[in-house]
């Protein structure tokens, strides 16, 4: 279905990384924010209390953040979709509930701008330190989603984006942008709204008493069961069964695991977006995501110039991970280069992919300022050798 | 006198989940079930269909009733329940929400989530299963274990103040605040009905035995005997209010202790919404 026109701002914008989030969430049809204001995410929530109640929208900002979290789950199963962000400290203490939007397979977005850690760190200054903790802040085993624009306009599709995938794989996403994102402002296009395209949940078709809500299916996802229509369903984030007792066994925990990993394994190369250059006759291949993927750009320029044979991918999707892609590059190329703003965390999952196939380089430092072009430059002419 | 009490029995296992299997988790001669059963009355009697209940709860013994009851169920995070009702209720408002929590979860873990509902006067019945002990882990001291009471972490006595959970809610901001004992089970079926029908935050204290833990280590009997207790220490409130302060040491003073009008969090919410697209 086509996004409505009322929640689209179509025009060209001035805006930062943090509103465009914002109208990303808008005219993806969210109209529930929870949400407690941290730097550098604040933005965000600001806006959605200025835009949403204008589009019959509710923003409300909750006591902390887990129970920002908590009410997104919440007013999620109450049929609307919904969203929250925050930064550092706040993503720490989403993490309980996130694992439980995991363990009741509900659809939502939850935004978090990077700033440096750990601890308070750099609450103004951009990190992209969390990434290890989206995949395995909460916990137990699960598999995630998480997107990272590199720009505002990124950053308004990105969300759309993840609320289609929230809505298709019945999962909460994570949008991993940066405090250089969310306060850069740029140039942000807003399409028509019949250019912007939804995914609407996918509800049961069964009847109440015989509609489970964590049904199997072929396709791994289960349809949702709304709420107030006679199903009267049981939810628990203790183990369950399919329909959704608690059921404290071996048997149960790995068919209820198994299925949070495998929708997201199955569907992998559908849901892995990577934009790749030059990577076909490449030597080394230079990995990047969010606003890391900009700041390598003069450095792979000035490299290609004197005749480096240098690819780049730039992953939109950091996770799942494109283990499938590096694997192939490794047994081609003689470097991987991960460029990210932390000691390699990403650069972890690229070394391990690589399986000593290739050489793997980190471009990494502790946050607070984007890297430095010659460093990076440095590393590929290191890497190219 | 038998008809009337095959009545009662039938509205009860209207609302339990036909699909769900007894016993339940709680000890036998627990008071959860009272309080079930009271919320089951409050609820036939208001009349509301099954479909527009929904309940929420957190962890802990008294979390574990929405697994029983054939409503709309939401079992979630330890102290959390109260943000992902604030949620439901405001995506919808149509629904009759009830919290079921306990004094671990409500008062510890969750007490920030709680003061601001409270604050908020958001249109959720929150009904606080107090025992005064932590029950599904094994009887620690919970934020209402009283002063000196034994616990398995206050083998010495606990040494630490506890929470009055009424004056905490009323001093927040619950436009709807009673106590009332798991042997009062009339009186408590009342207060719930009165709950649910308030327009704003209903909070109910209901207190209730843990024999297996706080009775066994403090010496206060069976379920049997903690129920009579209460009975005995209980003092209404209109009665309450001719005490002294001496008088009603150990007292449980039982009654709708507060009770206003004020504006409800989604009401109001919506009054903003719609004037803002009115103006348009």
């Amino acid at each position: 279905m086509k996004a409505d026109p009322k929640n689209v701002l179509t025009g060209s914008h001035y805006l930062d990384g943090n509103y465009a989030c914002a109208e990303g969430a808008i005219a993806a049809g969210c109209k529930f924010f929870g949400g407690y204001p941290i730097t550098p995410s604040t933005e965000i929530a600001e806006r959605v209390s200025q835009r949403f109640p204008l589009l019959g929208g509710v923003f409300i900002q909750m006591e902390d953040e887990l129970a920002s979290m908590a009410s997104i789950l919440g007013s999620s199963w109450g049929g609307v979709k919904s969203m929250s962000c925050t930064s550092g400290p706040g993503f720490s203490l989403m993490m309980e509930n996130f694992g439980l939007g995991i363990m009741l397979e509900t659809p939502c977005v939850l935004v978090n701008v990077q700033r440096g850690g750990p601890s308070t760190g750099l609450p103004t200054l951009p990190g992209q330190a969390d990434m290890m903790q989206a995949r395995w802040g909460s916990h137990g085993d699960y598999e995630v989603i998480a997107l990272a624009p590199d720009s505002p306009q990124e950053s308004f599709e990105l969300v759309i984006h993840a609320f289609n995938l929230s809505e298709k794989y019945r999962m909460p996403v994570l949008v991993m942008t940066d405090e250089c994102v969310g306060h850069m402002t740029e140039k942000v296009v807003i399409p028509p709204a019949e250019e912007i395209e939804l995914l609407e949940r996918k509800y049961t078709d069964k009847k109440p008493g015989e509609a489970l809500p964590f049904e199997p299916t072929s396709d791994g996802v289960s349809p949702m069961i709304p709420i107030g229509k006679g199903h009267k369903f049981h939810i628990t984030g203790l183990t369950h069964d399919y329909r959704g007792y608690p059921v404290i066994n071996a048997e149960t925990q790995e068919k209820n695991v198994r299925r949070l990993i495998d929708k997201v394994n199955m569907h992998a190369d559908e849901i892995i977006w990577l934009e790749e250059k030059d990577v076909e006759d490449a030597e080394v291949v230079i990995m990047a995501y969010g606003i890391s993927s900009r700041v390598i750009q003069p450095a792979v320029a000035k490299a290609r110039k004197e005749g480096i044979k240098i690819g780049q991918i730039k992953m939109v999707t950091v996770w799942p991970f494109p283990e499938k892609r590096v694997r192939e590059l490794a047994g081609k190329v003689k470097s991987l280069i991960m460029v990210e703003m932390n000691y390699g965390q990403v650069f972890l999952e690229m070394d391990r992919c690589a399986a000593g196939k290739c050489r793997t380089y980190l471009v990494g430092h502790a946050g607070g300022t984007v890297h430095n072009a010659v460093d990076v430059y440095n590393t590929i002419k290191e890497a190219v050798k | 006198m038998a008809t009337a009490v095959k009545q009662k029995s039938d509205v009860i296992l209207q609302y339990l989940r036909p699909h769900k299997k007894m016993p339940s988790v709680w000890c036998a001669g627990c008071g959860n079930g009272i309080i079930m059963s009271a919320i089951i009355r409050a609820v036939d009697k208001l009349g509301y269909s099954k479909d527009e209940v929904v309940m929420v709860s957190g962890i802990g013994c008294s979390s574990r009733m929405p697994i029983y009851l054939d409503f709309n169920a939401l079992h979630t995070t330890h102290g959390r329940a109260l943000g992902f009702a604030t949620g439901v209720k405001f995506a919808r408002p149509d629904l009759k929400v009830i919290v079921i929590t306990g004094d671990g979860d409500a008062l510890a873990i969750g007490g920030n989530h709680f003061i601001h509902a409270c604050r908020r006067n958001i249109d959720i019945t929150t009904i606080l299963i107090n025992n005064a002990i932590y029950g599904m882990t094994g009887g620690q001291g919970s934020p209402a274990t009283p002063s000196g009471a034994f616990s398995t972490t206050t083998p010495y006595g606990n040494v630490e103040k506890h929470f009055e959970p009424c004056e905490l809610a009323r001093a927040a901001g619950a436009t709807y605040v009673g106590r009332t004992t798991v042997y009062h089970a009339t009186q408590m079926e009342k207060m719930i009905a009165g709950g649910l029908a308030h327009s704003g935050f209903a909070f109910i204290e209901a207190i209730s035995n843990c024999q297996t833990y706080f009775g066994r280590l403090n010496r206060k009997g069976d379920a049997v005997a903690m129920i009579k207790s209460f009975k005995e220490n209980a003092v209404m409130l209109g009665k309450a209010k001719k005490m002294s302060e001496e008088e009603l040491e150990g007292k449980i003073v039982i009654g709708t202790l507060y009770r206003t009008e004020k504006t409800e969090f989604c009401d109001e919410y919506q009054r903003v919404i719609d004037s803002l697209q009115g103006g348009k």
